[in-house]
C-alpha cells in the first residue's frame, strides 16, 4: 500500500542550516548534509530544502549543496527558494535534485508552472502556496506570507493542478508556528477536489496533529521543521505512533 | 567494473550514477554504442515521456543496440516501460524485450488513490532470484510514475496501487524495475548492489 509520507524541511542560509537545530549527534549542526543524512537514517520519507537566502549571486552555494545532497542522501529530496526560470531550474535537477518547488514565481507568472511541467516532466514540480484566511475565505499570500494576492486559495490550487503541477504544497500561515495542528478542513478540501498528492504543512505540535492530518484532512504527506530539528517529535517514535493508529507509514 | 548508463534524453539519471558510485563503482553516460556492448553491465534509467524518449534512441540505432546486449541490463523505471511492447503513453511501440504491455492508472472512483503514484510503497510476491537475495526486511520502494507493465510470467515482484502492477521484471540477462532504487534507502542500494554482483557471462541456467 501508498504510505503517507513525513517530510523534514531545512532552512539554508548561505549553504548552512539555520533556525537553531540541535542536535548532539551531529558535529556541526549547521552542515545541511549531515542533518539531512540523519533525517534519512532515521525513516525520513523524503527532505525539503528551502533556500532563505537573499542574494542571487549566492546561487552557486545552493547548486554545490544540492550536488553533495544528491550524492549522500538516498531518499528523495525537494528544492525549494527563490526559484523563478527554467535555467534555475535546469541547474538545480541537473545537479541531483528530484524535485523543484516554486512559489512567488508562479503567481507572478502562472505560465511557469505549465513550461516547467512540459520540459521537466509534472514528477518534479511542487508548487508551494502560502494560504492566510481573511473573513472566513482563504487568500494565496506570497513573501512569506507577507504580501496578500487576488487569488483564492482553493481556486489557485486547481488552477495549479490544471496547469500541470506535480505536487501542491501548502502551508497555512495562520497555523504555522502555533504548533495547534494543521489546516484540516483547508487541506481536506483541496486534496479531496485534486488528483495530485498534497503536502501539507504549518501547525504540527504533537503525534496527533499529524494522524489527524493524514485521516480527517486527507493530506498526502505532511512537512514540519522544527519540531523535529528541536526534537520535540522523533521520526521512528512518530512513524511508531501512526503506525499503530492505523496510518500506513513506511517502516 | 564497467558500468555504461545509457544516454538519451531521460531526467536525473545523475541520481542513478551517484547511488552507483556510492557503491565504489563509476559509471559513464553514454550513447555511444561501442562503449555501450564493451560494458560488463548496463543501465537504462529513466525518467520522463515515452514516445520522445523511443524516438531519440530509435535515431540513434540505440534500440538495436539494446536488443542486442548479452550481459546484465538493467532497466530503471521509463527504463522499464520502454523494454515492454507497447506503451500507453501517446501510443509508442517499445522495445520488446518483454511480452508485456503497459497502461495508464486509471484514478479509483473514491479519489482516494490519485494519479500519478508518487512515494514509498511494498514489494510483494517475490519470487527467488539473484536479483532479490538477502534484501533487507523494510520492502518499501519509491515510486513515482502514472504508467505501469502489466503482471506476467516474467514478474519477480509486484506492488499494489489501484490494482497490482510489475514492480520488477527479468528475462534472461535483462532486469527492470519501476521504482527508483537510486531513492529507496538501503532496498534500493541492496537491488543495484545484487545487479552489479550478478554472473557477468549469463547462462539462462544461471538465472
Amino acid at each position: 500500500m501508498l504510505t503517507k509520507r513525513i517530510i523534514p524541511c531545512l532552512d539554508i542560509k548561505d549553504g548552512r542550516t539555520v533556525k537553531g537545530v540541535n542536535f548532539v549527534e551531529l558535529r556541526d549542526a549547521g552542515d545541511p548534509v549531515a542533518l539531512a543524512k540523519l533525517y534519512s537514517q532515521q525513516g525520513a520519507d523524503e527532505l525539503v530544502f528551502l533556500d532563505i537566502t537573499a542574494t542571487v549571486d549566492k546561487r552557486k552555494t545552493l547548486v554545490d549543496l544540492v550536488t553533495q545532497v544528491a550524492k549522500e542522501v538516498r531518499i528523495p529530496f525537494t528544492v525549494g527558494g527563490g526559484i523563478g526560470s527554467v535555467e534555475d531550474v535546469y541547474s538545480l535537477l541537473a545537479a541531483g535534485a528530484d524535485k523543484i518547488s516554486i512559489n512567488s514565481a508562479a503567481v507572478a507568472q502562472p505560465v511557469l508552472v505549465d513550461t516547467l511541467a512540459r520540459e521537466f516532466g509534472s514528477q518534479c514540480v511542487v508548487v508551494a502556496i502560502d494560504s492566510r484566511q481573511m473573513d472566513g475565505i482563504d487568500w494565496v499570500h506570497t513573501h512569506g506570507g507577507r504580501k496578500s494576492t487576488s487569488l483564492q486559495t482553493r481556486a489557485w490550487a486547481k488552477e495549479l493542478a490544471d496547469r500541470g503541477a506535480g505536487e501542491i504544497l501548502l502551508t497555512s500561515m495562520d497555523h504555522d508556528g502555533t504548533k495547534a495542528g494543521f489546516a484540516l478542513e483547508l487541506t481536506a478540501a483541496i486534496s479531496g477536489a485534486l488528483t495530485i498528492p498534497i503536502i501539507a504543512s504549518g501547525g504540527a505540535g504533537t503525534m496527533i496533529h499529524f494522524k489527524e492530518v493524514f485521516t480527517s484532512g486527507k493530506a498526502d504527506a505532511a512537512l514540519a521543521a522544527s519540531i523535529f530539528h528541536f526534537k520535540e517529535i522523533g521520526i521512528p517514535e512518530l512513524k511508531m505512533y501512526l503506525g499503530d493508529e492505523g496510518v500506513v507509514v513506511r517502516k | 567494473m564497467k558500468v555504461a548508463l545509457i544516454k538519451y534524453n531521460a531526467g536525473n539519471v545523475q541520481s542513478v550514477r551517484y547511488a552507483l558510485e556510492r557503491l565504489g563503482v563509476d559509471a559513464e553516460l553514454t550513447d555511444n554504442p561501442e562503449k555501450i556492448r564493451s560494458a560488463d553491465r548496463v543501465i537504462f534509467p529513466g525518467q520522463g515521456e515515452a514516445s520522445s524518449a523511443m524516438s531519440y534512441l530509435k535515431e540513434r540505432k540505440l534500440d538495436q543496440v539494446i536488443r542486442e546486449i548479452k550481459q546484465p541490463f538493467l532497466g530503471v523505471c521509463l527504463g522499464l516501460q520502454l523494454l515492454c511492447t507497447h506503451t500507453e503513453e501517446n501510443d509508442t511501440t517499445c522495445l520488446g524485450i518483454f511480452p508485456v504491455k503497459v497502461k495508464r492508472f486509471i484514478p479509483s472512483a473514491s479519489g482516494q488513490e490519485k494519479v500519478p503514484h508518487v512515494g514509498w510503497n511494498s514489494l510483494e510476491n517475490l519470487v527467488k532470484n539473484p536479483l532479490l537475495k538477502d534484501l533487507p526486511d523494510s520492502k518499501f520502494m519509491y515510486y513515482v510514475h502514472s504508467y505501469f507493465a502489466e503482471l506476467g510470467e516474467h514478474t519477480l515482484a509486484t506492488t499494489s496501487y489501484i490494482q497490482d502492477f510489475t514492480a520488477i521484471l527479468h528475462r534472461d540477462n535483462f532486469w527492470a524495475i519501476q521504482a527508483h532504487p537510486e531513492k529507496s534507502s538501503m532496498l534500493g542500494e541492496k537491488l543495484l548492489e545484487n545487479f552489479l554482483a550478478l554472473p557477468s557471462s549469463p547462462s539462462p541456467q544461471i538465472y
